[in-house]
C-alpha cells in the first residue's frame, strides 16, 4: 500500500477512534488480558496490558492501529514474554468465515490481485495478463454469505445450549467486521481447559471424527434398534433428521444404509459432517494464547468494525458496522465487483477516477481495489 | 484420606500409607527376609511383579475362595507392598512403569465392580469418592449411566488415541456426557497408573535387606529383556509429502501446514537454512518472515521454546491428515516408518 493511501486510511480511521469512544471498551478482567496491535505495513505489537478505557483510547489515538486486538485468556502477567505470563484460563472462542462454507456464489464475487504485475481479475487460478500462479486473492462477500455464516451462528449455539449445557446469556455474537462472526462463551465450565480439550471440542461441534458404532452401524452383529431416533439430544437426533428426512422413512432407510455396508456408512457420516457440521475454524477455538480482534476496533481488511450483533437474524453488517465518515473523496477505482454500502450500490469500476464518500473509499483500498487520486 | 475397611485396602492397596499398614500389623521388613514363613510373601511379591511385566493382570486370591478371607486379605496386602521394595531395590524404571500399569488395571477391575454394585450403596460410594478424590472427576449416577461434566471429561479423554473416545462419540447433553461403569474406570486408567509410578518412585528406597537380594538380582536380569532398539525408513509421511507438493505447486499452504512441516523437518535434524527455500513458492513468500518464523520454531530466537511436530489427531483436526495404511496407528508423524527390533 502507498503512503497516501496509508495517510488517508490513518485519518479515517483516527476519525473513527476520536468520535466513537462510547463504543470502544476495554473487556472485563482488563488488567489480566493481553492486548495488541498492528499499523499498516508494519508488524505485530503485543504482549500490552492496559488498565481502563482511557488507556486503551491514548493507545489508539497515539499509534493510529490498522487492527486491534484483545486476548481472550487471562494472566497474572499480561505483558510478560509468553511463557512468563502464567496462563490462567480463557473464554471459548469461535470463528465463523463465509470463505470456509463453500458457497457458490463465492466465485462471482472474489477476485484475484497478481502479485507480480498487480493486473486485477476475476480469473482466480492465474493472472490473465502474465500468467502468474501467484494471486492473492479478496472477496466482496455479499447478502448470500452473511446469511449463510448467520446459519452456522445458530447452529453454534443451539450445540452449545443444548449439548454442552451453556447457558444463552452466557454467548455473545460479534460481527468479525468482514466476512464472518466471532462468538464468545464468558464463564462456563471450559474456562480452565486446555488446547488438546478444546481442539476436540471443536471436532464435537463440525461433527469431525466420528465413529459408525455411534451412530448405531456396526462392523458385526448388526442391529437396526441400534441406529438413532428423530427424538434424540445432541449429534444422534440430528443426524437421524438428517439422513432419514421424515419418521416415515427411518425404517426404509436403515434397511438400505444396512445393506450399503460398513465402510459407505462412514462415507455417509462424511456428508453428514459437511452439511450438518458447524463450520467453525478449529485453529482458533484450539488456541488459548490467541489475541483476537477487539470489539469495537476497525477491522483494515474491510473498515468495517467489529460489533455486537442484538439482533443477528435482522442484522446487516452493511449498514451497521459502517461507521466511517460519508465525506467524499477521489479515488482510482478498479473493482470489477459492484458492492453496497449504507443502503448504497457502488461499482463496477474499470480504472476510472471516482468521487465516492469516505467510507466505500475505505472499503476499497483495504481490498487493495482502489488507490487515493 | 479415606477411611478403608480391610476389604477396600486389599483391592485399592496403593492408597495405603505403607509404613504405617506393617507397623499396625506389628511387622518390619527385616522380618519378611528372615522369618521362613513370611519369607513365601517375598516370591508371592516377585510373582506380582513377574505377572505384571508379562503384562497380565495380577490374579488375585479374593477372587476364590479356597483361602479364607481373613488371612488373604493381608497376604494381598504385603505382597504389594513388598513388590514395591523389591522394585525400589532393583532401581528398575521399565518394571516400576509397567508393574503400576497393570496394578492399576487390576484396581480398575475392582473399582468397575464397585460402581456397577447396585445391592451395596457404600461400595459404590467409595469407588466414586475414589475417583472424585484422586483424579477431581465427579462421578454422578443418573439411572443406568454415570454422569460427568464434559469439561472433566475433555481432560482425560484427550490422552486417549482411540477415536471412540472422541467427544463426538459419546452421548453429550446439557453439558455432561454419559458413561458406563466401564467407561467411567477406564477413562481414569492412565492417570491410576500414574498415581500408582508416582507413589513408587517417591517411595524411600530401603538400603538393602538380608535376604531380599536374590529376588531383587533376577528382577535386574528381568528388565533386561525390556530393552528395545528402533529403525526408521527414512521416507516421509503422506502428511508432509502433501504440504511440500502443495508448496512446489505454488498453492497456498496453510499457517497449520507450515507449521507443521517446518515443525516435523526441524525435528527430523533440518536446519533452518535447509527448510526456509521450501517455502519459497508461496504466494505470499517473505524471506524475513520465514526466517524469523523458522528461528522461533527452532528455539533459537523468542522464547527459546523449540516447538514439537503437532500430533496425528490435531492434523486431523486441520484437515491436513492425508493417512495410509503404513501409517499404522501411529500418533505423530515423527514416528512414520519407525520399526521395533
Amino acid at each position: 500500500m502507498n503512503e497516501s493511501d496509508i495517510l488517508f486510511l490513518e485519518d479515517s480511521f483516527k476519525k473513527y477512534y476520536f468520535n466513537h469512544f462510547d463504543q470502544i471498551k476495554v473487556p472485563e478482567r482488563t488488567s489480566e488480558r493481553e492486548f495488541g496491535y498492528q499499523k499498516f505495513n508494519s508488524g505485530m505489537t503485543r504482549h500490552i496490558s492496559l488498565k481502563d478505557d482511557k488507556e486503551l483510547h491514548l493507545l489508539l489515538i497515539q499509534n493510529i492501529p490498522s487492527d486491534v486486538y484483545c486476548s481472550n485468556a487471562y494472566y497474572t502477567f499480561p505483558n510478560s514474554p509468553m511463557n512468563e505470563k502464567d496462563w490462567k484460563e480463557a473464554d471459548l472462542i469461535f470463528d465463523i468465515d463465509a470463505k470456509d462454507l463453500n458457497l457458490s456464489c463465492r466465485k462471482d464475487h472474489t477476485i484475484s490481485i497478481c502479485n507480480n504485475c498487480s493486473e486485477v481479475s476475476k480469473n482466480l487460478t492465474q493472472c490473465s495478463k502474465c500468467n502468474s500462479s501467484k494471486l492473492e486473492k479478496k472477496s466482496l462477500p455479499c447478502n448470500n454469505c452473511i446469511d449463510a455464516s448467520k446459519i452456522e451462528v445458530e447452529k453454534l449455539s443451539e450445540i452449545l445450549i443444548n449439548d454442552l449445557g451453556i447457558s444463552k446469556e452466557s454467548i455473545q455474537v460479534y460481527f468479525s467486521g468482514n466476512e464472518g462472526f466471532h462468538v464468545y462463551v464468558y464463564d462456563s465450565q471450559f474456562q480452565q481447559i486446555g488446547s488438546r480439550e478444546r481442539s476436540d471440542l471443536a471436532d464435537y461441534i463440525s461433527l469431525r471424527g466420528a465413529i459408525p458404532e455411534t451412530f448405531g452401524m456396526k462392523k458385526l452383529k448388526q442391529d437396526r434398534s441400534s441406529f438413532p431416533d428423530f427424538n434424540e439430544n445432541g449429534w444422534r437426533g440430528r443426524f437421524s433428521k438428517y439422513v432419514f428426512g421424515a419418521k416415515s422413512k427411518r425404517s426404509k432407510i436403515i434397511t438400505e444404509l444396512l445393506a450399503n455396508g460398513y465402510s459407505s456408512f462412514q462415507k455417509t457420516l462424511d456428508d453428514a459432517s459437511e452439511n450438518i457440521g458447524v463450520k467453525i475454524d478449529p485453529n482458533v477455538t484450539m488456541d488459548i494464547h490467541r489475541i483476537f480482534r477487539l470489539p469495537g476496533s476497525i477491522n483494515s481488511k474491510s473498515g468495517l468494525v467489529k460489533i455486537h450483533c442484538n439482533n443477528l437474524p435482522k442484522f446487516d453488517p452493511y449498514i451497521e458496522a459502517s461507521f466511517l465518515s460519508d465525506d467524499s473523496v477521489e479515488v482510482f477505482a478498479n473493482c470489477p465487483i459492484e458492492f453496497r454500502l449504507k443502503n448504497k450500490k457502488f461499482g463496477p469500476y474499470t480504472n476510472e477516477k471516482i468521487t465516492i464518500p469516505t467510507h466505500a473509499a475505505v472499503y476499497m483500498i483495504c481490498k487493495k481495489l482502489a488507490r487515493i487520486a | 484420606m479415606l477411611a478403608l475397611g480391610q476389604d477396600e485396602i486389599a483391592k485399592y492397596p496403593f492408597i495405603a500409607d505403607a509404613g504405617q499398614y506393617l507397623k499396625d500389623k506389628g511387622f518390619s521388613l527385616e522380618q519378611f527376609g528372615t522369618d521362613p514363613d513370611l519369607k513365601q510373601l517375598i516370591d508371592k511379591a516377585y510373582d506380582r511383579i513377574l505377572v505384571a511385566a508379562d503384562g497380565k493382570i495380577y490374579n488375585s486370591d479374593l477372587d476364590g475362595d479356597h483361602v479364607s478371607k481373613e488371612a488373604a486379605l493381608p497376604r494381598e496386602v504385603f505382597s504389594f507392598l513388598l513388590a514395591i521394595v523389591l522394585l525400589k531395590l532393583s532401581g528398575m524404571h521399565t518394571l516400576i512403569k509397567r508393574f503400576a500399569l497393570a496394578e492399576a488395571r487390576r484396581a480398575e477391575k475392582y473399582l468397575e465392580k464397585d460402581l456397577a454394585n447396585i445391592s451395596d450403596e457404600t461400595k459404590k460410594e467409595l469407588a466414586i469418592r475414589i475417583i472424585g478424590d484422586l483424579f477431581s472427576v465427579q462421578v454422578e449416577k443418573l439411572n443406568d449411566y454415570f454422569v460427568i461434566s464434559v469439561s472433566d471429561y475433555l481432560k482425560h479423554s484427550i490422552n486417549f488415541h482411540e477415536r471412540e473416545w472422541k467427544l463426538i462419540n459419546r452421548r453429550v447433553e446439557n453439558g455432561h456426557v454419559f458413561l458406563s461403569p466401564h467407561e467411567t474406570v477406564r477413562l481414569i486408567r492412565k492417570e491410576l497408573g500414574t498415581y500408582i509410578n508416582s507413589k513408587i518412585i517417591n517411595a524411600k528406597t530401603p538400603t538393602m535387606i538380608p535376604g531380599f537380594e536374590n529376588s531383587v538380582n533376577k528382577l535386574v536380569l528381568l528388565s533386561k529383556k525390556f530393552t528395545t532398539y528402533t529403525v526408521t525408513t527414512g521416507e516421509y509421511p503422506p502428511c508432509i509429502k502433501h504440504a511440500i507438493d502443495v508448496l512446489e505447486k505454488g498453492e497456498n499452504l496453510p499457517h497449520s501446514g507450515r507449521f507443521m512441516l517446518a515443525a516435523f523437518l526441524l525435528s527430523k535434524g533440518q536446519t533452518v537454512q535447509q527448510i526456509a527455500p521450501l517455502f519459497k513458492n508461496a504466494p505470499d513468500y517473505n524471506e524475513r518472515v520465514t526466517l524469523y518464523q523458522l528461528n522461533h520454531l527452532a528455539g533459537t530466537s523468542g522464547s527459546g521454546t523449540q516447538y514439537s511436530c503437532p500430533s496425528c489427531e490435531k492434523l486431523k483436526t486441520q484437515s491436513l491428515c492425508f493417512a495410509i495404511p503404513e501409517c499404522d496407528n501411529i500418533i505423530n508423524p515423527l514416528q512414520f516408518g519407525r520399526k521395533k527390533k
